[in-house]
């Protein structure tokens, strides 16, 4: 019978696999439920025994022990491994060390059992004291304790007092029976048994005790738990793509549980004061509002500073109110991006009700909340930046499919461009059309403004541009016309600048006009001469009536070899160096001057390096574009 | 940057001009003249202090053109710097807006005739 429980015991070890405190608890309540089941067995069979004396014989007497000795070694067996998994709940060496040494030493003194050695004499009482004092040692290890709740806590209480309760009956009921019926085999002088029992008996009894003591703090516990997660739900904030309010919701939320406010408002005053949100939280506008003036009128009457709430960033403020229903509260500050965000105020409904370690908490998540919000924020500003990239990207593509990439020759002429955007996208265009084989039409011009919509105006122009020219119009009647055009596309504070030249190589004459453009440099080769050709002209979309006809001039003159037209735009002549002195015409004209016997790149390209020299940089403030021809 | 200031003096409406007008801050020059375009018919624009006027800021004078014909409103611009004035030329803004050199001058042309 004896070894049939052992090999019970055995079995028992097998299964150790549940880590959960409460599927432990679960499975203690088995156990028990195993063992009152069996308590209940043996108490029939007892009863029955004792009506019927006829049935007792030595073997009945030994079947009913040999059950109870079975149940009760299953019992204690099993609550021995629960206990193993609490007391290694968290592990450590020298924990380890000590439990090993325990199941060692409980192994040798089964097998002094078969040693049959005498119950209380030495070596007996050697093992046994051993064993009790590791299990003393080893039952202080109850921190499995600090992880229940508070129900949790109280359901083990119960069980674990009702698990002594067990075991105790047992030991009462094995001791009575194999002392009346002076059974050889007796369980109670048996050291392990007796080491299994003192242990189980001891830990139930540690726990209980543990147990009860821990009771009121656990609500501490529970809240501290509950701080965490509030914490790590504003820092996760961010990933959770919540925007600025929910942020300051949660924070709300979160300060109220963490302190057990009874009311509570956050203020949030972004762009300085000209927009206000509250959220509120268990107290209406109005109570806010007053509670708000008491406290100024509180630091008026101590005469501290003028307006106490918006505090510098270190400090916070504690009052006491003398509302009806709040008696102190507390304000803190909230700070994004070092300017002033919000103001978060908590109430109570008792004096002075703030500690240090609450105040400490509420600021660590305010400041949580307030890194969560600037992340927020910047991530939205770069969002920003990134669509602004993109347009201008769009933009910029759109401006240079524009300029022409061919321009037109003849034998008479030569003409090379050069054209240079800004950093952002300028307005800048040229564009030629050749009206029939004489006739080439020519502009050259400078929309008002920068970016995308300077982009836009000077696709317009373009198609401006080559619808007029096709018709074979004079230069002035381009002009007239395409003030018309214009003024219908541009907005009312925009304007177009430009030039308009036909060039006609049977008569080798060149008209044109000046709308409000750069005027035209001309090098006069017979007279070694350059001319600003300075003619009347108002800048398209200036006037957009009729009267904008009177004001356009047409200029006529003949070519000759050796003649140069050099066509640009402003950004050349108003390029600045460091010191703020403009490049300027005269420069230019000298410019053309020295090299008008050089080929048209080497005049294009030294001009270039000139202005990049000048203005001590590669990147101009404005766009730039040259036009240059030579006529041969 | 720019600084615009206005005050009513004798029946004129002035507003001085500080600094440059670029695209950001023509909105200024643009609410300025806005104001006193709505209630004067006389109106001078001081700008000794201009430094520089970009096309946005030039967008802004012509936009009152029409306005002020329709109005009878007598804006007079004076004190530019050469620089300044150039542009406006180069433009033909100076053939639709009363550009002087001094205040006396400005002064005579709207109290004038």
């Amino acid at each position: 019978m004896f070894f049939l429980s052992l090999s019970f015991y055995h079995l028992e070890i097998g299964k150790s696999d549940i880590t959960n405190i409460n599927d432990l608890i679960w499975k203690i309540f088995v156990t028990g439920l195993i063992a009152t089941i069996g308590s209940l067995i043996t108490r029939y069979l007892l009863v029955v025994a004792q009506y019927k004396p006829a049935l007792i014989n030595k073997m009945l007497i030994f079947f009913i022990y040999d059950v109870n000795t079975g149940l009760l070694i299953i019992f204690l067996t099993s609550t021995f491994i629960v206990w193993k998994k609490l007391i290694l709940y968290q592990k450590s060496k020298s924990l380890i060390r000590f439990w090993n040494t325990f199941e060692i030493l409980l192994l040798l003194s089964l097998l002094l059992t078969f040693a049959n050695y005498q119950p209380f004499d030495t070596i007996f009482n050697l093992i046994l004291g051993l064993l009790v004092l590791l299990t003393i040692i080893l039952s202080v290890n109850l921190k499995w304790v600090a992880y229940l709740n508070f129900k949790q806590k109280w359901k083990s209480i119960l069980l674990i007092g009702l698990i002594m309760l067990y075991i105790w009956y047992y030991f009462v009921t094995i001791s009575d029976l194999s002392n009346r019926f002076s059974l050889s085999l007796n369980l109670s002088e048996n050291v392990t048994f007796l080491a299994l029992f003192i242990f189980n008996i001891l830990y139930a009894a540690f726990s209980i005790l543990v147990l009860l003591f821990n009771l009121p703090t656990s609500s501490v516990f529970e809240q501290k738990l509950e701080e965490v997660i509030n914490f790590q739900k504003l820092s996760q904030a961010t990933n959770t793509k919540q925007d600025e309010e929910q942020i300051c919701e949660i924070l709300l939320e979160s300060s109220i549980s963490a302190v057990v406010a009874s009311g509570a408002w956050l203020e949030i005053r972004k762009n300085n004061s000209v927009e206000k949100k509250v959220l509120y939280n268990k107290i209406s506008e109005q109570r806010k509002n007053k509670i708000e003036s008491d406290i100024k009128n509180h630091f008026k009457d101590k005469q501290v500073t003028p307006n106490p709430i918006q505090s510098s960033r270190k400090t916070q403020l504690t009052v006491d109110l003398r509302d009806e229903e709040f008696k102190s509260a507390l304000i803190l500050p909230l700070f994004v991006q070092d300017r002033e965000y919000g103001e978060l105020c908590l109430l109570k409904d008792l004096p002075d009700g703030f500690n240090k370690e609450m105040i400490e908490i509420i600021r660590s998540f305010v400041n949580q909340a307030s890194i969560s919000i600037e992340n927020y924020q910047l991530i939205q500003e770069a969002i920003e930046n990134e669509r602004y990239k993109e347009e201008l990207e769009i933009a910029k593509r759109v401006q240079g499919s524009l300029l022409p990439e061919t321009l037109e020759k003849n034998s008479d002429f030569e003409m090379i461009a050069y054209s240079k955007a800004a950093a952002e996208v300028g307005g800048d265009y040229y564009d030629t059309y050749r009206i029939s084989e004489d006739k080439i039409a020519l502009i050259i011009g400078d929309v008002s403004g920068k970016g995308t919509s300077a982009a836009f105006h000077m696709s317009q122009m373009k198609g401006i541009f080559q619808s007029l020219s096709l018709l074979d119009l004079s230069v002035d009647e381009f002009i007239k016309k395409a003030n018309k055009a214009v003024g219908n596309c541009l907005d009312k504070k925009s304007l177009i600048t430009a030039s308009y030249y036909i060039i006609d190589t049977n008569r080798k004459s060149i008209q044109f006009s000046r709308a409000g453009h750069c005027p035209t440099l001309y090098f006069n080769h017979q007279k070694n001469e350059t001319k600003f050709f300075e003619t009347n002209g108002l800048g398209l979309g200036i006037l957009r009536n009729e009267k904008f006809d009177e004001y356009v001039e047409v200029y006529e003159l003949n070519y000759a070899p050796g003649d140069i037209i050099f066509l640009y735009t402003d950004g050349i002549t108003e390029a600045k160096n460091s010191k703020g002195m403009e490049f300027g015409y005269e420069r230019l004209a000298s410019h053309l001057e020295k090299y008008t016997l050089k080929p048209l790149e080497e005049i294009r390209d030294r001009l270039v390096k000139k202005i990049y020299d000048f203005c001590e940089t590669q990147t101009p403030e404005d766009d730039f574009t040259i036009v240059l021809i030579k006529f041969n | 940057m720019i600084e615009i200031s206005s005050k009513l003096e004798e029946g004129i409406y002035y507003i001085h001009v500080k600094g440059e007008v670029d695209a950001s801050s023509s909105i200024h020059l643009d609410e300025s003249i806005s104001q006193a375009t709505q209630n004067h018919k006389k109106i001078l624009i001081d700008c000794r202090e201009l430094e520089y006027i970009s096309s946005a800021g030039l967008g802004v004078f012509m936009s009152y053109i029409n306005e002020l014909e329709d109005k009878d409103i007598r804006l007079v611009i004076y004190g530019l710097s050469e620089k300044v004035k150039h542009v406006f030329q180069i433009l033909g803004l100076d053939q639709l807006l009363t550009i002087k050199s001094t205040e006396e001058e400005a002064k005579y042309i709207v109290d004038g005739i």
